[in-house]
């Protein structure tokens, strides 16, 4: 094998210094900049190292994934082309990760679906490709708009499953989220998901890191499974394929790589918790009512805060920032002041909601809402009267509740 | 295009798999006119095969892959199927992923394979069966030839699912009976040669795999052109004879049957222009190659 050597202050084609990451991420100076989310996924990806970006239209994400496009056109990516479905775009992405690459894509709603297939399949290979989930409605008749129903697909594929609530977070969470994929004990592909059009198409100020750093390059050989580049060929990859052998041994290898991945999602704990500065972030802990949130439903939560403070009702705060690794003592800990637990969320389920419960004792606590889906916003007003509603104060009636 | 790269440390020969060893002191890695001679007195990148016994499909296996002119740098991607029951014991690394989605993996590994070597030689080769290439993963096979992705695919037809017992499948013939196919097969067999052709293809063949010699010519053929040009396409017929009711010994009389001139296995072959002129260019040097070669061994015998 080739010695290593540290590429740290080299330049890359393009003149970007390769930086080591924690540096460059908390100590290098960052410039404010008025963007769009999708634009703020560009960014991030100008300073990603990545070598191949696979894109397909569909919406909500289209914009950044043809944003990338001429990223790739200026020099910044290995390689980028349009693929012709989802299924096959995620597969794509599979073979170029299995080559060594770093690979980078983009998908919503529909073709989240569509793709489900390979995310299993990613995880057991051990593959650390990095998908961007600009969640939107998947249910018939068509939605375009912002619902995160998918991200309950993507909680038991094996995928470290995050989700941003700002473009910052975005901004941030892309360059940490391949560092943290690509730990050769974790391994394992990212699914950083974010609500569309909320994060996407709105304008917010994000504070950027210099455009002349960028992350190292991936290494494939720090990966716990082979890359498959015939660099270090085999005798043979196996010695009996386990598909076709119906007894104990089989079963055992099996179940035994199935707990290895939900053992590295485990160790990316520590990993996550560093670079994320905590699975969550808390405010008011306190309190006696808290409540818990994912994606922007936070900033709807953090304004009802607001507006009950102004009624002297107080209350806190959890946002939940990872799902994969699941935040499971700190949610524990951060709830265990409070008497009453709401969590609002973008669609009908209540994912969220579902996982808390089976998290933290006392479940009665949880309050599951209010839940708005199909792409209806979630004002800060129907929060606060979900929560006064639970605690019998008296409410202000809102359109459309029929109450 | 050596065997450098697995060489083993001295210290640890004796406790290497004897197959290993055997792939090192006798492996055809690195010598350029390896092909179909080599089976039996090499070692074969093929170490088993868990297929039954008489599969023309391990036959097939056993000529692609002592034809493949740069098994060193040759990464195979193949399906779920009969074939992915051979392929862990294959000594070049290949990828197993999911049913049908063999070409779009393939595009994505050919691109970071040349993303990452840009200066040398990767070759990337799909093999799978009729069902993955045809039926669930026609999409993935089309869209790469549109696309020109420079790897070769190969199809294994024969003309059902096996591996699932014998259901209907696109390329199967028209009127067969099988599972799925109650009053026989209602539509005619797809007719992928000509498809591909019109898709992209630089090279199609059409065959069986009766006659190692054809099978290693159309191989190396087929990665040369995929190599320098774009998408080459080859349609094997490699017969199931559990599921046509033949016996072990009567798989190749069935492939000798199947490619005489009015059958649907006659040998087809088209190549475009450009790859007609690096065919010719690949002739004329090895030519050169082998008389230099002569000349050599003439002078040491001199």
């Amino acid at each position: 094998m080739a010695e290593t050597k540290s590429v740290i202050g080299t330049q890359n084609k393009k003149g970007q210094i390769y930086t080591d990451t924690w540096k460059m991420m908390n100590e290098a100076p960052r410039t404010p900049s008025f963007y769009t989310g999708s634009e703020v996924i560009k960014e991030a990806l100008r300073r990603a190292s990545c070598d191949v970006m696979i894109a397909y239209p569909i919406t909500p994400q289209s914009e950044a994934a043809a944003l990338i496009g001429e990223l790739f056109a200026e020099g910044y990516i290995g390689d980028y082309f349009r693929g012709e479905s989802e299924f096959a775009v995620m597969s794509q992405c599979a073979g170029a990760a299995f080559g060594g690459a770093r690979v980078f894509t983009t998908t919503a709603g529909p073709g989240t679906m569509r793709a489900m297939e390979n995310f299993p399949m990613w995880a057991g290979a051990r593959l650390p490709i990095q998908m961007i989930v600009t969640c939107r409605g998947i249910n018939s008749p068509l939605s375009i708009q912002p619902d995160t129903l998918e991200i309950a697909y993507l909680l038991n594929t094996g995928m470290l499953v995050w989700h941003a609530e700002t473009a910052q977070d975005f901004f941030d969470w892309i360059l940490k989220g391949y560092i943290v994929s690509e730990e050769p004990d974790v391994h394992l592909p990212l699914a950083l998901c974010c609500d569309g059009f909320f994060v996407t198409h709105t304008k917010d100020v994000v504070n950027l890191t210099p455009a002349d750093m960028c992350l190292p390059p991936y290494d494939p050989y720090r990966s716990p499974v082979p890359c498959m580049d015939m660099e270090c060929p085999p005798v043979r990859m196996m010695r009996d394929p386990f598909v076709m052998k119906s007894n104990y041994i089989s079963y055992a290898t099996h179940a035994s790589w199935q707990q290895e991945i939900w053992a590295a999602i485990e160790r990316s704990r520590k990993h996550s918790i560093h670079w994320l500065n905590g699975l969550i972030d808390t405010e008011n802990t306190d309190a006696e009512i808290m409540i818990v949130a994912s994606g922007t439903a936070v900033s709807q939560g953090r304004e009802a805060i607001r507006l009950l403070e102004d009624e002297g009702v107080r209350c806190g705060l959890v946002k939940v920032k990872a799902l994969r690794p699941w935040p499971e003592e700190e949610i524990r800990e951060a709830t265990k002041n409070a008497k009453h637990i709401f969590v609002p969320e973008f669609n009908v389920t209540g994912w969220l909601a579902k996982e808390i419960k089976a998290t933290i004792p006392n479940h009665a606590r949880v309050h599951a809402g209010p839940h708005v889906c199909g792409g209806m916003t979630m004002p800060p007003e129907i929060i606060v009267s979900e929560i006064k509603t639970a605690l019998g104060m008296k409410s202000f009636s809102l359109a459309g509740r029929g109450s | 295009m050596s065997k450098e790269r697995i060489q083993i440390s001295e210290d640890l020969y004796d406790i290497m798999p004897s197959d290993y060893q055997d792939l090192v002191k006798n492996a055809t890695y690195g010598k350029e006119d390896r092909g179909w001679k080599d089976i039996g007195t090499s070692k074969e990148l093929i170490e088993q095969h868990s297929l039954c016994a008489g599969c023309p499909e391990s036959m097939a296996f056993r000529y692609i892959l002592a034809s493949l002119p740069n098994p060193e740098d040759t990464v195979m991607v193949g399906s779920t199927g009969c074939t992915s029951l051979v392929f862990p014991m294959v000594a070049v690394h290949n990828i197993h992923s999911l049913f049908g989605n063999q070409n779009a993996i393939a595009s994505g590994l050919k691109r970071a394979l040349s993303v990452r070597f840009p200066d040398r030689v990767k070759d990337v080769v799909v093999l799978a069966g009729d069902g993955a290439t045809v039926d669930i993963g026609l999409d993935m096979t089309l869209q790469a030839w549109f696309r020109q992705e420079k790897f070769t695919t190969i199809c294994f037809d024969n003309e059902l699912y096996a591996n699932t017992g014998g259901q209907e499948s696109g390329l199967m013939q028209k009127g067969f009976v099988a599972k799925m196919a109650p009053v026989g097969k209602l539509f005619d067999k797809v007719r992928l040669p000509e498809i591909a052709r019109e898709s992209g293809c630089h090279y199609v063949v059409n065959c069986t795999v009766s006659k190692p010699s054809l099978v290693e010519k159309v191989i190396r053929n087929a990665v040369h052109i995929a190599r320098e040009i774009g998408p080459t396409y080859l349609q094997l017929y490699t017969p199931c004879i559990l599921e046509i009711g033949k016996n072990s010994m009567e798989g190749l009389q069935e492939m000798r049957d199947s490619e005489k001139p009015a059958e649907r296995f006659a040998y087809k072959e088209y190549v475009s222009e450009p790859a007609k002129q690096l065919l010719a260019e690949l002739a004329a040097k090895d030519k050169e190659r082998k008389a230099a070669a002569k000349q050599l061994a003439g002078q040491a015998s001199a």
